[in-house]
């Protein structure tokens, strides 16, 4: 069984985001970019699979901007096995919509037939939680969103998913579409000979029309703007002065 | 322009907070269709019938819709959508699972987290971890929307709106439920609590969290955590607070142990009033914080709970 994960270039979680003065959007112009992390729980989890046998082949496709080069080499370096470039952008600043991703994503699966497909629950660039459950609605796939724990049989799939009441464990028949959540394992760093070995395994390069799909946005970006900022707080020196200063506000 | 709003409907019982606050903001789009989706779905519908604002409320009521698997639910919504400008929902994970599925069957893009209506098509949402707000307008014929409850009120109760029944659509039949996992608690709902008492890695284990719930249960407020405490076991993944996790604003919010990181930040920023209590004065979450106490947990956390 081959498992298919698609993986993001975004801000590195850990730079500070910059909103550009004229409200167009955020500032990517020479910060950090990485794998999205959880697209990195995803790449991990696919290898394991491999590892435990219960993979054939793991397959990582990226859509954007052709320095999505960078994190498929990455992923590549973790230990998937090739990769899929699908440049649809020129600009790093242009997003492309989890539903030309998807449809993207769903010819790569028609052509390749996988068994499973792991993908982030969420970027975190837009954060829109999205990409993966579209996919399963165009290949009419089942979907098993935020993952905890995954567990590959025969056929199917059980998944334990982090919900707002708890977990919830279901069964999907495969193929299947699978979205982690932080939880499902911690991703491996790579070691420089993998990183060495990575730059000679394949990479394919595709475009968008090379699938027949049109990624021009539905939404359109009216304005970004930084948020409300919080007034200034005060320090107090003691729990007797936090009390006091919360029923004296009415907090309490 | 006619609004179907699933409503959040978990074994039977109806979410109202997450339900009333997502009609409020649906109200501003047109007229407000409930649907309410289940194995037994009667009373829950009954319940929303009665939130002011909503016109009429569909009942699905098929053994199908048992666990609100993404699959049945979505194909029911897509054979209705038809008839509506807008479908939405709350953002609980149950409607994230569900309304992408149901844009990507319209050939629709979906617009999840929605903080603020400026009109029909042009709606404003947090990106980046909440670092900025993005304003956007949708040329589709159809918009999928789901509203991050925290920044609406309620709609009040009081209405008496009529019920429908309608048949079950088609089950995809491909995923099929296990089992649940859920703890069972007196305490508030957190993302609708007054005050939220949430602690951090600070705390240091799961048996010592029990410092930081013996507060939140004097003061009867829900319990949070970071992802940080969390992924270390000391609290259930259901009350994580964050980018990727629970998004809160209650009137009052306690973070004890907790640094601050931006994707905590995300998830209760827009918090009334923010207490922190760390032993690190330079500790991120003091910039964000109304009140800070710079102090031992240990100490000052069951101080301040024989103290309140
Ligand atoms: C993709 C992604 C998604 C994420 N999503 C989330 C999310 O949704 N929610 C979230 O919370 N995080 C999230 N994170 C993680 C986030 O980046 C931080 O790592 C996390 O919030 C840190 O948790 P913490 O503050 O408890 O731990 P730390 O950063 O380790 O801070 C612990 C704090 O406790 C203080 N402390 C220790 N002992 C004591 C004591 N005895 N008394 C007082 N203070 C003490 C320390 O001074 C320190 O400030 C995410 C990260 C990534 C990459």
């Amino acid at each position: 069984m081959k498992v298919l994960v698609p993986v993001k270039r975004v801000i590195d979680y850990n730079v500070k985001v910059r909103v550009k003065a004229d409200g167009s959007g955020v500032d990517l112009a020479n910060v950090k970019m990485s794998m999205n992390p959880f697209d990195e729980i995803a790449v991990e989890e696919a290898i394991r699979l491999k590892e435990a046998g219960k993979a054939s082949e793991v397959i990582v496709v990226s859509i954007g901007v052709k320095q999505s080069q960078e994190t498929l080499r990455t992923a590549l370096a973790m230990g998937a096995d090739r990769a899929i470039l699908v440049t649809a952008a020129e600009d790093v600043h242009t997003d492309i919509e989890p539903l030309a991703v998807a449809k993207i994503l769903a010819a790569v699966v028609k052509e390749e037939e996988p068994g499973l497909v792991i993908c982030g629950k969420q970027a975190i660039d837009n954060d829109l939680n999205a990409t993966g459950q579209m996919l399963a609605a165009l290949t009419g796939f089942a979907q098993a969103t935020n993952a905890n724990n995954l567990e590959v049989e025969e056929g199917s799939a059980t998944v334990a998913r982090e919900v707002d009441g708890g977990l919830q464990t279901i069964k999907v028949t495969l193929p299947a579409i699978v979205t982690t959540d932080l939880r499902l394992n911690e991703p491996r760093y790579a070691s420089l000979p993998n990183i060495m070995k990575a730059k000679k395994k394949p990479l394919d390069e595709k475009t968008p029309e090379d699938f027949g799909v049109d990624v021009a946005p539905r939404l359109e970006v009216v304005t970004t703007a930084e948020p409300a900022e919080r007034a200034a707080g005060v320090m107090v020196g003691s729990v007797d002065e936090l009390v006091a200063k919360l029923k004296e506000t009415g907090a309490l | 322009m006619a609004v179907l709003l699933l409503a959040e409907i978990t074994d039977g019982s109806l979410a109202m907070d997450a339900t009333a606050k997502t009609v409020a903001a649906a109200s501003k789009l047109g007229d407000v269709t409930v649907l309410a989706v289940g194995a037994t779905a009667k009373d829950a519908a009954g319940e929303a019938a009665t939130i002011e604002g909503v016109s009429k409320v569909l009942v699905a009521e098929d053994a199908i819709y048992g666990h609100r698997l993404a699959e049945p639910t979505a194909a029911l919504i897509v054979s209705l959508a038809g008839d509506y400008s807008h479908i939405v929902a709350p953002a609980t994970t149950d409607a994230k699972n569900i309304l992408p599925r149901v844009a990507a069957l319209l050939d629709v893009m979906v617009l999840t987290d929605v903080t603020g209506v400026v009109d029909g098509d042009t709606f404003e949402r947090p990106i980046y971890a909440g670092n900025a707000i993005q304003t956007v307008k949708s040329k589709d014929a159809t918009k999928v929307i789901t509203f991050r409850t925290s920044t609406f009120d309620a709609a009040a109760t009081g209405g008496s709106a009529a019920l429908e029944d309608i048949a079950a659509a088609e089950n995809p039949g491909l995923s099929e439920w296990v089992s649940d996992k859920v703890a069972e608690s007196d305490r508030p709902e957190l993302t609708s609590a007054k005050i939220v008492v949430s602690g951090g890695r600070g705390v240091g284990s799961e048996e010592d969290f029990k410092i930081i719930e013996a507060l939140a249960d004097k003061l009867g407020a829900a319990v949070g955590a970071s992802r940080a405490a969390v992924d270390s076991g000391f609290a259930p993944n259901d009350w994580q607070v964050g980018q990727t996790g629970k998004v809160v604003a209650p009137e009052l919010y306690i973070a004890c142990g907790i640094s601050g990181a931006i994707q905590h930040l995300a998830g209760m920023k827009d918090s009334k009033v923010i207490v922190a209590i760390n032993k690190d004065e330079e500790a991120p979450i003091f910039q964000v914080a109304d009140y800070g106490l710079v102090a031992d947990i240990f100490e000052a956390v069951p101080e301040m709970t024989g103290k309140v």
